[in-house]
C-alpha cells in the first residue's frame, strides 16, 4: 500500500515538474487532463455542474459572513434593523484598549504556546507507540480517542463536575492522603488556567495522534527495516529516520493547533461560562466575543471582535506559512494536499 | 495487517526476540497508562450515572454501591431526549450526505479538469480552513436569521456543510488525482465521458477517502456546540450538546441523573468512530503527507 502510493507521487511529481500547473496553490497536483480532445463549453457546463454548488455555498456561508463582519464591525448596531450608526474605528479603539480584552488576548497566547509544548512531544510518543504491533492495537487505539471524539459539551460537564471543590478529584486525592493538593480547580486563578491545559491537551492530543499516524504510515517500511538490518536499534531508527521524515506532518499539526488556540471556545464557555470565565482568568478571545457582542446586544462590537481575531490568525497564518512552512516545498499553510 | 504477515513469520535470532519481547511489555504498560489517564473522566462520568445523589455528596470518587440503573431508565424514557437524539441525527445525516457529495463533485473538478482559475479556486477553499466558525458565527447568525433559517435544523446544517468543505476537499483532491489515467482512458475507450467515469468509477474508487471525509463530518455536526447555540433556541430544535447542557443546569441537583443523562449522549459517535477507526487514520494519509 505504501509502496503504491509512493510510486503515484514521484509519477505525478515528475508530471508536475514538466508541466507546472498554473501557479499559485503549489499542494495542488496538476489536472489529469481528459484522453480525449473536447469542445470547450460541454467541459464549461461540467465543471459548473461539478464545482458551482460547493463554491456557491462555501462563498455564501464561509466568505460573505467574513465580508459582513468587516462591514458591521464599523457600526455600533443592536443587530436589528439596517445598521445606521457609523462610529469608523472607535469599536476598534475600544477592543484594543479593553484590559478584558488585553487579557483574554494574552491568555489565547499562552494556551497558543502551552498546547504546542505538551500535545507535541506526547502525542509524538502516543503514535509511535501505537504505530508498534501490539495486540489489541485496534482496541488500544479507539481507547485512547475516546476523549477526541466526544463531544465538548460531555467533556466540560464531566470534567467541571469532577473538579468542583466537592467533586471527585479533591475526593481521591483526600483518599490517597494528598489531602493538602486539594484546591479549588475551576476557581482559582492561580489554578485554573492549567485546569484548562489539562483538559484541552486530554481532548485533543487525539487529534494529534491521529494526524501523526497518518503520517507515520506515510514512511514506507523498507526504510526502517533497511536501518534495522544496518543494525540501528529501535531508537535510532526513530531518532534518525522517522522523526526527521515526519516533520511536515508536525509542522501541519501545529498550524492546526494555533488557529485552533486562537479561536478557543467551547470548553471554556461550557466550563467556566461568561461570567466566571473572567474572575478564574480563563477567557479567550472568542468568549469575549460572545460575551460582548451577541450576549449584550451590541452586534456591530461582536462583529469588530471577530475581524480582531481574523486578523491575528490570519496574521499568524502568514507568519508560519513565511518562516515554517516554506521549508516543505509541497505543502499549503493549510494541510497540504500532497 | 499484509505487512504483519511477512513479519512475524520471518525467522529471528532468540537474543533480539527476548530482547523485543521486553520492550513489547514496556509498550504495553505505557499503553495501559495511557489508556487509564485518558478513560478515568469518561469512567467518571459512566459510573456515576450509576449512582445516587447521596452516594455522590458522601463520597465523589467512590464506585455505585448499589448499581441504579433507574437515572438511565428515566432519562430514556423522557421525549427530550429522544427529540434531541432525532434532531441530531438528522443534523449530522445531512450535513455528511451533502458534504461528501458536494466536496467530491468539487474535488474530482479541481483534480482532473485543467482550467484557468483552478489554482485560485483551490486556495480559496484550502484558505477556508484557516477562519473557523468562530470568526464567522456573529455575522453568521445574522445572515440566518435574515434567511427565516434560526431555530430550523436547516439553518444549523447548511453553515455546517460549508465549513466542512475545505476539509473535505483537501482530503479527496489527493484521492482523485491519483486515480490512474489509464483507467480513464480505458473507460473512455468503452464510450465512457468524463462524467460518466465520475458517477460511474470516481464514486467507488475513492472510498476511502470518502469514509474518512463523512466520519470526520458526523462527529463534528454530532458534537458542535457554538453554531447550534446561536441558532438554535427553543427546546424542541435542541440538538443533543445543547439538550445536554440544559439538562444539567435544569436538574443542577440531581448529579447522578446529568451524568447518565451525558453517558448515554456520548454514545453514538464513539460507536460511528470505533467502527471506522482504522478508515480515518487510513484516509488522511494522503492528506498530511509532505
Amino acid at each position: 500500500m505504501a509502496v503504491l502510493r509512493e510510486e503515484t507521487h514521484t509519477e505525478e511529481a515528475a508530471r508536475g515538474s514538466r508541466r507546472p500547473a498554473g501557479g499559485g496553490a503549489s499542494a495542488l497536483p496538476p489536472a489529469v487532463p481528459s484522453p480525449r480532445a473536447r469542445s470547450h463549453w460541454p467541459k464549461r457546463a461540467e465543471l459548473l455542474l461539478l464545482i458551482g454548488p460547493a463554491l456557491l455555498v462555501f462563498l455564501a456561508f464561509v466568505i460573505l459572513p467574513v465580508v459582513l463582519a468587516a462591514y458591521y464591525g464599523f457600526f455600533s448596531w443592536s443587530g436589528y434593523g439596517a445598521a445606521t450608526d457609523f462610529v469608523g474605528l472607535r469599536n476598534y479603539i475600544t477592543i484594543l484598549t479593553d484590559p478584558a480584552f488585553l487579557e483574554a488576548l494574552s491568555h489565547n497566547a499562552f494556551i497558543v504556546v502551552m498546547s504546542l509544548v505538551l500535545q507535541g512531544p506526547l502525542a509524538l510518543g502516543i503514535a509511535l507507540l501505537l504505530n508498534r504491533k501490539l495486540r489489541f492495537q485496534s482496541l488500544i487505539r479507539v481507547l485512547i480517542f475516546v476523549p477526541y471524539v466526544i463531544s465538548e459539551v460531555v467533556v466540560g460537564l464531566g470534567w467541571s463536575l469532577m473538579l468542583q471543590s466537592n467533586g471527585a478529584l479533591n475526593g481521591l486525592l483526600e483518599k490517597v492522603g494528598l489531602g493538602g493538593l486539594a484546591t479549588d480547580w475551576l476557581s482559582d486563578p492561580s489554578a485554573a488556567i492549567w485546569t484548562l491545559l489539562v483538559i484541552i491537551t486530554w481532548k485533543y492530543v487525539g487529534f494529534a495522534v491521529i494526524l501523526f499516524l497518518a503520517g507515520l504510515q506515510g514512511i514506507p517500511d523498507e526504510i526502517t527495516e533497511a536501518a534495522r538490518i544496518d543494525g540501528a536499534s529501535y531508537w535510532q531508527v526513530q531518532r534518525y529516520i522517522v522523526l526527521p521524515l515526519m516533520g511536515p506532518t508536525v509542522r501541519i499539526w501545529a498550524f492546526l493547533s494555533i488557529i485552533g488556540s486562537l479561536q478557543l471556545f467551547d470548553l471554556v464557555w461550557i466550563v467556566w461560562g461568561q461570567y466566571v470565565a473572567g474572575t478564574a482568568g480563563t477567557s479567550t478571545m472568542a468568549t469575549y466575543m460572545v460575551a460582548n457582542g451577541r450576549n449584550s446586544g451590541s452586534y456591530g462590537y461582536g462583529n469588530a471582535v471577530a475581524v480582531v481575531i481574523f486578523l491575528i490568525s490570519l496574521v499568524v497564518a502568514l507568519l508560519y506559512q513565511r518562516f515554517i512552512l516554506r521549508r516543505d516545498s509541497a505543502v499549503t499553510t493549510t494541510g497540504g494536499a500532497h | 495487517m499484509a505487512i504483519a504477515a511477512p513479519l512475524a513469520s520471518r525467522p529471528r535470532r532468540r537474543r533480539v526476540s527476548e530482547q523485543s519481547r521486553r520492550s513489547s511489555l514496556i509498550s504495553y504498560l505505557v499503553a495501559l497508562v495511557l489508556v487509564g489517564l485518558m478513560l478515568a473522566p469518561v469512567a467518571y462520568i459512566i459510573l456515576g450515572g450509576f449512582r445516587s445523589n447521596s452516594e455522590i455528596t458522601v463520597d465523589p470518587s467512590g464506585f455505585p454501591q448499589a448499581w441504579a440503573w433507574s437515572n438511565f431508565g428515566d432519562v430514556l424514557a423522557s421525549g427530550s431526549f429522544w427529540t434531541q437524539v432525532l434532531n441530531s441525527t438528522i443534523a449530522a445525516v445531512c450535513t455528511t450526505v451533502f458534504v461528501v457529495v458536494l466536496g467530491l463533485m468539487a474535488a474530482y473538478g479541481l483534480s482532473r479538469y485543467a482550467f484557468r482559475g483552478r489554482a485560485a479556486v483551490y486556495a480559496l477553499f484550502t484558505a477556508g480552513l484557516m477562519f473557523p466558525l468562530t470568526v464567522a458565527i456573529t455575522p453568521l447568525y445574522i445572515l440566518v436569521r435574515n434567511l427565516g433559517l434560526t431555530n430550523s435544523l436547516a439553518g444549523v446544517i447548511i453553515p455546517q456543510i460549508a465549513f466542512a468543505l475545505p476539509l473535505t476537499i483537501i482530503v479527496l483532491v489527493p484521492f482523485l488525482a491519483a486515480i490512474p489515467n489509464e483507467l480513464q482512458e480505458a473507460a473512455a475507450i468503452d464510450g465512457l465521458g468524463r462524467l460518466g467515469f465520475f458517477f460511474r468509477m470516481v464514486v467507488r474508487l475513492s472510498l476511502p477517502g470518502v469514509i474518512t471525509v463523512g466520519i470526520l463530518a458526523f462527529i463534528a455536526s454530532w458534537n458542535a456546540y457554538l453554531l447550534p447555540l446561536f441558532i438554535l433556541n427553543g427546546e424542541a430544535s435542541y440538538t443533543l450538546p445543547l439538550g445536554t447542557q440544559a439538562f444539567a443546569s435544569q436538574y443542577a441537583v440531581d448529579t447522578a441523573k446529568v451524568l447518565a443523562f451525558t453517558s448515554l449522549s456520548m454514545i453514538p459517535a464513539l460507536v460511528f468512530f470505533s467502527l471506522f477507526e482504522r478508515r480515518i487514520v487510513g484516509g488522511l494519509t494522503g492528506a498530511v503527507k509532505g
